[in-house]
């Protein structure tokens, strides 16, 4: 009897978005009469910070710092239509609707500021930090604030606009199957080491190395909680949870985070991430979503990487010591 | 975590002033002081509590129902059956035309799982609702369950849902969404060795820390508001107003940070019957789920079977792949069709291969109804492909993580549901994979590129 170390690997895609798409979000933004900037939405945030990352596409988009964008989102009454926060569609879809409702009103925010330094608006950039400059002639310049209150007070324009993001819905030809489940797909592969006591069954898992391309790290830190999280509910996937532990069996389903198993601080592997960046051709400034396919290679991973250590298949989830030690015993009596 | 640039470097202009940039969320200092308000924080005068009863049985008739007793008891308020729901059959992807409508809001002469609604009591308090729940009365004729899916789809099985009318979602293509692609029978003819085998997995729960709920109340026009938890506003609103038979604009829904969804606040199940509480006694109603209901009662993720039958090559090449998938979708529909077909579509993973042939089943069982979460439709499947690759790479004696790379998709390969592949990625995880985890691979594969060849 002894501990035995192996490692598995994995490698996946997972598409973005509403699969065979129909699924559309709008948004509207406005200014403030100060310049600062609301974007309107009817999209959830679940806690994975979907209105922090509005706020950046909408600034971005906008040319103003993040923190002069505010987010409403979530109320039927004053957001548009959003299908909702699920299928990794999130940032891809919302933002796109973001920044197509952004580069309208910056174009009305454009057109005030050249009626106010008299130049053409197309003469014009942002700075980034709240102002707009003429191109080449950076001395001539206005700040958003002012133009802002000239689009509300003496122009009497709105710098506003409207966004809208549609995947025409597609639909599988019956006898081939032809279809477009998705324009674009998040990549991973996984490298997971783990010991399995071979006398108990348990399975620790050592490390647990995550390569993910996702298009584009839009909030860096963002990302990295979510395919930190994403990893860590892999893994967990993989060797603990279920809510009927024998499966079609209807009993002993947990009812509580007492019954039913997860990993708890000290069960969780060192966990790294790398992230790779090929930007998608329709993504939000290149995103994809990564927020479902972050969970996924671990489990493949930690199987193979079982089998690697003691050689025994387990192929049915979850990877629990019982199995494991029913497959040792079907091995030895072999 | 680390970003390498080096990847795909003249695909990218790192230019942007806001984007890429590691902001602080603007919502963290609240969530980690307790301030970010959810939907339960709110209290309203009067508010009402809904309590289910819930069936005790897999599949039962129900002969009778007497809330006489339950009436009676003190903090009763309102007790609801199944005649009180206008439309109270329904299914949520009726709003993107996947039907048919095969679910009841509260259950109406039958109940096909352990844990469906039956009777909604509404009280003064929960302990009041929770009480006179005990004290309803439901006389039942338990009917044979079938609870596997290999049983399930036998003729004489005992049918779970008569909306069906067989045990199996019904698609335009038949009894399974099929991808057709070159000739998967030829592909193992000529193939060094085939290997089938057969992957499983049970149910699982979403584990938000947040359980599935919402406040509804009657405002002064004449309208609703509902305070809910849900991941999808307007779709749960739509569905709404058909199970309530109410314009839509009558209600209004009100979300704001959700405690963690993970795909298990998708469904539309306590807004409608809260809306419903709210209209027949006028005053706030609360419906929110115990960690118990959220982890037996609110829809876990699919258990699945996925049978791989793979034709390989000495030199490593995939010829030939058949996946037949089978999603348990439990009693009732919800989003099960949609995750079946979805699975279709993902199949045959991230690998070039010219003989494709792709089942996949969506499966009524006597179970708790399962619908979408995190992976939806290809975690499971993940897992066994990958499984079937390492079992594949030894067959032949060949590296794992090589194996992959000779099969690898790049841009422009043909996929089996013929669409040509863009924007692939795999290649490169693979080779920084190989970096990162000191995992050695010939030179060749680190040399290669997603790009198509010639390009």
């Amino acid at each position: 009897m002894a501990i035995r170390r192996g490692r598995g690997v994995a490698a996946i895609n997972y598409p973005t978005g509403m699969n065979l798409g129909g699924d559309p979000t709008q948004a509207l933004v406005h200014s403030t009469p100060t310049g600062n900037f609301m974007v309107t939405l009817s999209s959830v945030d679940l806690g994975q910070g979907m209105k922090q990352i509005m706020a950046q596409i909408c600034a971005e988009t906008i040319g103003v710092p993040t923190d002069r964008v505010v987010v409403d989102t979530a109320d039927t009454d004053t957001g548009p239509h959003c299908m909702g926060t699920f299928a990794s569609r999130g940032t891809h879809r919302a933002g796109n609707a973001v920044i197509q409702a952004a580069r309208e009103a910056r174009q009305v925010m454009l057109e005030v500021a050249a009626e106010e330094l008299e130049v053409n608006a197309s003469d014009l950039e942002t700075d980034g930090q709240g102002n707009i400059l003429v191109k080449g002639a950076p001395q001539k310049s206005i700040s958003i604030f002012d133009v802002a209150l000239s689009a509300h007070f003496k122009r009497g324009r709105s710098i506003s606009g409207r966004g809208m993001f549609l995947i025409p819905r597609s639909y599988p030809e019956k006898e081939t199957g032809a279809m477009k489940p998705s324009t674009c797909y998040a990549h991973a592969c996984t490298v997971a080491e783990v010991e399995v006591d071979d006398e108990t069954g348990e399975v620790t898992v050592l490390t647990v190395k995550n390569v993910f391309e996702i298009g584009r790290a839009l909030n860096p830190k963002m990302v990295e909680q979510q395919l930190v999280g994403g990893s860590w509910m892999g893994v967990s996937h993989a060797l603990y949870e279920t809510t009927e532990p024998y499966y079609p069996n209807r009993d002993h389903g947990g009812t509580d985070f007492n019954q039913y198993l997860m990993p708890g601080p000290g069960d969780l592997a060192q966990t790294e991430i790398i992230v790779l960046e090929r930007p998608s051709a329709d993504g939000p400034y290149g995103a994809k979503g990564p927020g479902e396919m972050c969970a996924n290679p671990q489990i493949p991973a930690v199987a193979n990487a079982v089998f690697d250590a003691v050689g025994v298949r387990i192929d049915t989830l979850p990877i629990t010591p019982e199995r494991i030690l029913r497959a040792l015993k079907a091995q030895a009596s072999n | 975590m680390e970003l390498r640039k080096s990847y795909f470097a003249d695909q990218r202009k790192d230019d942007l002033h806001e984007i890429g940039q590691p902001r602080p969320r603007s919502d963290s200092p609240g969530h980690v002081t307790g301030k970010t308000a959810y939907f339960a924080d709110r209290n309203f005068p009067g508010m009402l509590h809904l309590k289910m009863v819930r069936s005790p049985h897999h599949h039962a008739r129900i002969r009778s129902i007497d809330i006489s007793e339950a009436e009676k008891h003190p903090g009763v308020v309102k007790i609801l059956t199944a005649k009180d729901v206008p439309h109270n059959v329904y299914t949520i992807l009726i709003l993107i035309q996947i039907g048919p409508e095969d679910e009841t809001v509260l259950a109406d002469g039958k109940v096909r799982w352990k844990g469906e609604a039956v009777v909604a009591v509404l009280a003064e308090t929960e302990r009041a609702a929770q009480e006179a729940a005990a004290k309803v009365k439901v006389d039942y004729e338990v009917l044979p369950a079938v609870f596997d899916m290999e049983e399930a789809l036998k003729p004489g099985a005992p049918t779970v849902n008569e909306y069906h009318g067989r045990n199996y979602y019904l698609y335009d293509s038949g009894e399974c969404r099929k991808v057709r692609f070159g000739d998967v029978e030829a592909g193992f003819a000529g193939a060094d060795h085939v290997l089938e085998q057969t992957y499983q997995s049970s149910p699982i729960e979403h584990a938000p820390t947040e359980t599935t709920g919402c406040i509804v109340v009657p405002e002064g026009n004449d309208r609703f508001t509902c305070y809910t938890n849900t991941q999808a506003m307007f779709f749960t609103l739509d569905n709404a107003s058909i199970i309530l038979q109410m314009p839509g604009n009558k209600l209004h829904f009100v979300g704001g940070t959700v405690g963690g969804g993970f795909g298990g606040k998708v469904d539309v199940i306590v807004e409608p019957i809260a809306i419903l509480g709210a209209k027949l006694t006028g005053r706030p109603v609360s419906f929110i789920y115990s960690r118990e209901e959220e982890m037996q009662i609110s829809s876990p993720r699919a258990a699945e079977k996925v049978v791989i039958k793979d034709g390989v090559m000495n030199d490593g090449r995939i010829v030939a792949r058949k996946v037949t998938g089978y999603t348990d979708a439990g009693a009732y529909s919800r989003h099960s069709p949609y995750g079946a077909q979805k699975g279709a579509g993902h199949y045959p993973g991230p690998y070039t291969i010219p003989n494709v042939w792709i089942d996949t089943y969506c499966v009524y069982t006597n179970r708790t109804p399962s619908s979408a979460m995190r992976g939806f439709g290809v975690t499971i499947g993940d897992f066994a492909l990958e499984v079937q690759m390492d079992k594949l790479a030894r067959l032949i004696g060949m590296d794992p993580l090589e194996f992959r790379f000779i099969n690898a998709y790049r841009d422009g390969d043909m996929k089996a549901h013929r669409q040509p592949t863009e924007g692939a990625a795999l290649i490169e995880c693979m080779q920084e994979a190989s970096r990162a985890a000191n995992w050695p691979v010939a030179e060749k594969y680190l040399s290669m590129s997603s790009y198509a060849k010639g390009v």
